[in-house]
């Protein structure tokens, strides 16, 4: 765990040299989202699922910025360090086996995907759409779904040839996870089998337990939602492991 | 034994690169891996690394069995891969740093350890700079240095002076003459002979994945070559076949260029001068020669 951690700390490093510019992004990008459609669409929808819009949304948000935070470094930048800048390679010439390497870059993924997630709960509050204290458990979840979206997305980065493999990913599951995961709407909305399927994926069970918690109530079937997001976590993460292997140490 | 390599064999689909090779190395050795391109030095260095998986046979790296322990000895090994892996993300120090917390090394030593690396690979005024703005040369030195942050008992260095300009060539050389009168265990691939020559006390050649001959460069230039070399840059008409016909002369033709070889030179050199006007070089034989020899004259691709 601790040479994982040496993993770590190398992204962070590099992070933090870059976090003028990321700062900008990582703030920028939500508050696009919740100023614009929560202010926009706010006008006409006064509530939703018996909450104001700007909080029902921010809830969303919140989480939607992880997976998408988690999802681009969990494929692209680790793609970059593991094929154009052969940083796994060299990684793996020191003590460091494959499996630090990937858990690593897994607990880095989630930890990039909090800080868009807290930045967007201080937008939020400071714009009066969150009050409650049950919202400082949020980050937790947002760790939680960070992992998990990470062990959604790294198991295909050792079949990639070329970035480009990721657009087929983005377009095809992630974006339409994001639409569809009950971030903008109720997934109730959703005819029963869409909604069966969404179900299925991560997204939803972690906007399902960072609303309530927004607005001061204990979210249902906690259990359900934390399982299906370790499972995601534990079992992508394994298999990002196995794949990264055959495709490292050939 | 520093490296102990028994029935190691590796395929790539229909292809063997690596066929129930034999390996010794001893504990203070400078150890040359030599064969042409493909014959599967790399795969072999990778191997005894734990990072790529062997088909079959048995590795033993300083003590540890490989792969199942190689995160074990990697802890006390040195590595400068073929191509250059490092972090551009990092300048030259941050480099050191970052590989060294791989190790888990920090605090005050690795300070120490970084200003002795930084020097030794003459790069102490470059310690801030980006990778990118760094020459291929100062780049190599850096990948050496980087090696060395661990302070490693075996040093594994695969090709580590090619496309190197001169200059840089003789203090890597000198740099790695410095790490065996530490005591340190080196084992290299090289293409480059007068390296191999120069550098290693023992050498094994390999090719199409096979062991073909070990011993000192010494050892290996008087068994297998006769003592004089006359190279032609051009036999015409009947020459060639009237030199070969020379007794005591083995002929060998690579590329255009005609090799003589023979214990006894006066009788090319009569030769030569009942020709008139042959362009002819006389000299020592070398370690190429064997190389050429053993490793047939083809070109790999």
């Amino acid at each position: 765990m601790t040479s994982a951690f040496a993993v770590w700390r190398r992204n962070a490093k590099v992070w933090t040299k870059l976090i003028k510019v990321s700062m900008v992004i990582q703030f920028g990008e939500p508050l696009i989202y919740l100023l614009g459609l929560g202010y926009g669409l706010g006008q006409f929808v006064p509530a939703m699922d018996g909450l104001p819009y700007l909080t029902f949304l921010a809830s969303g948000l919140v989480m939607s910025s992880v997976m998408n935070t988690a999802t681009f470094e969990g494929m692209y930048s680790c793609y970059t360090r593991l094929e154009p800048q052969k940083t796994h390679q060299a990684m793996l010439a020191t003590p460091l086996r494959v499996k630090d390497v990937v858990i690593g870059e897994q607990l880095w993924a989630a930890t990039k995907g909090c800080v868009p997630a807290i930045a967007l709960l201080l937008v939020a509050t400071g714009l009066g759409a969150i009050t409650a204290w049950t919202a400082l458990l949020v980050p937790f979840v947002a760790l939680l779904a960070g992992l998990a979206f990470a062990g959604f997305c790294m198991p295909i980065v050792p079949f990639a040839r070329s970035y480009d493999y990721f657009s087929y990913f983005y377009t095809l599951v992630i974006v339409p996870m994001f639409i569809f995961s009950g971030v903008f709407y109720p997934i109730e909305s959703l005819p029963s089998l869409a909604a069966s399927i969404v179900n299925l994926l991560p997204l939803s069970h972690a906007v399902q337990l960072a609303r309530p918690l927004v607005i001061g109530e204990w979210p249902s079937d906690v259990l359900l939602h934390v399982a299906v997001l370790v499972a995601y976590a534990l079992g992508g993460g394994y298999l990002s492991i196995k794949f990264f292997e055959r495709r490292l140490l050939d | 034994m520093t490296i102990s390599i028994q029935q190691l064999n590796k395929r790539y689909d229909k292809n063997q690169v690596v066929k129930d090779l034999t390996l010794t190395v001893a504990k203070g050795q400078c150890f040359g891996l030599l064969g042409p391109n493909g014959a599967g030095k790399t795969t072999t260095i990778r191997m005894l690394l734990g990072m790529t998986k062997p088909d079959s046979g048995s590795i033993t790296v300083l003590g540890h069995p490989v792969p199942s322990e190689a995160h074990l000895a990697r802890q006390r090994i040195g590595v400068v891969p073929q191509l250059d892996n490092l972090d551009p993300d990092f300048t030259v120090e941050e480099n050191l740093r970052v590989y060294a917390s791989y190790f888990g090394i920090t605090g005050e030593a690795l300070d120490q350890r970084i200003d002795w690396l930084l020097n030794f690979a003459e790069l102490t005024h470059k310690r801030g700079a980006k990778i990118n703005a760094l020459s291929g040369g100062m780049q190599r030195r850096l990948t050496i240095a980087r090696a060395l942050v661990n302070d490693p008992e075996l040093v594994v260095l695969d090709e580590p002076t090619t496309g190197l300009d001169p200059q840089v060539r003789h203090l890597i050389w000198s740099r790695l003459r410095e790490l065996q009168r530490q005591g340190k265990t080196l084992l290299l691939t090289t293409h480059y002979m007068e390296e191999a020559e120069r550098l290693c006390d023992e050498l094994a050649i390999i090719d199409g994945g096979e062991f073909v001959t070990q011993g000192s460069p010494r050892e290996l230039t008087q068994q297998h070559i006769e003592p004089h070399v006359f190279e032609f840059a051009e036999l015409v008409g009947g020459q060639s076949v009237s030199l070969s016909q020379l007794e005591g002369i083995r002929l060998e033709q690579s590329g255009t260029t005609w090799y003589a070889y023979t214990h006894a030179p006066e009788r090319v050199q009569q030769w030569v001068n009942e020709q008139g006007g042959v362009v002819m070089l006389q000299r020592q034989h070398n370690l190429e020669d064997v190389f050429l020899r053993l490793t047939r004259r083809d070109l790999r691709d």
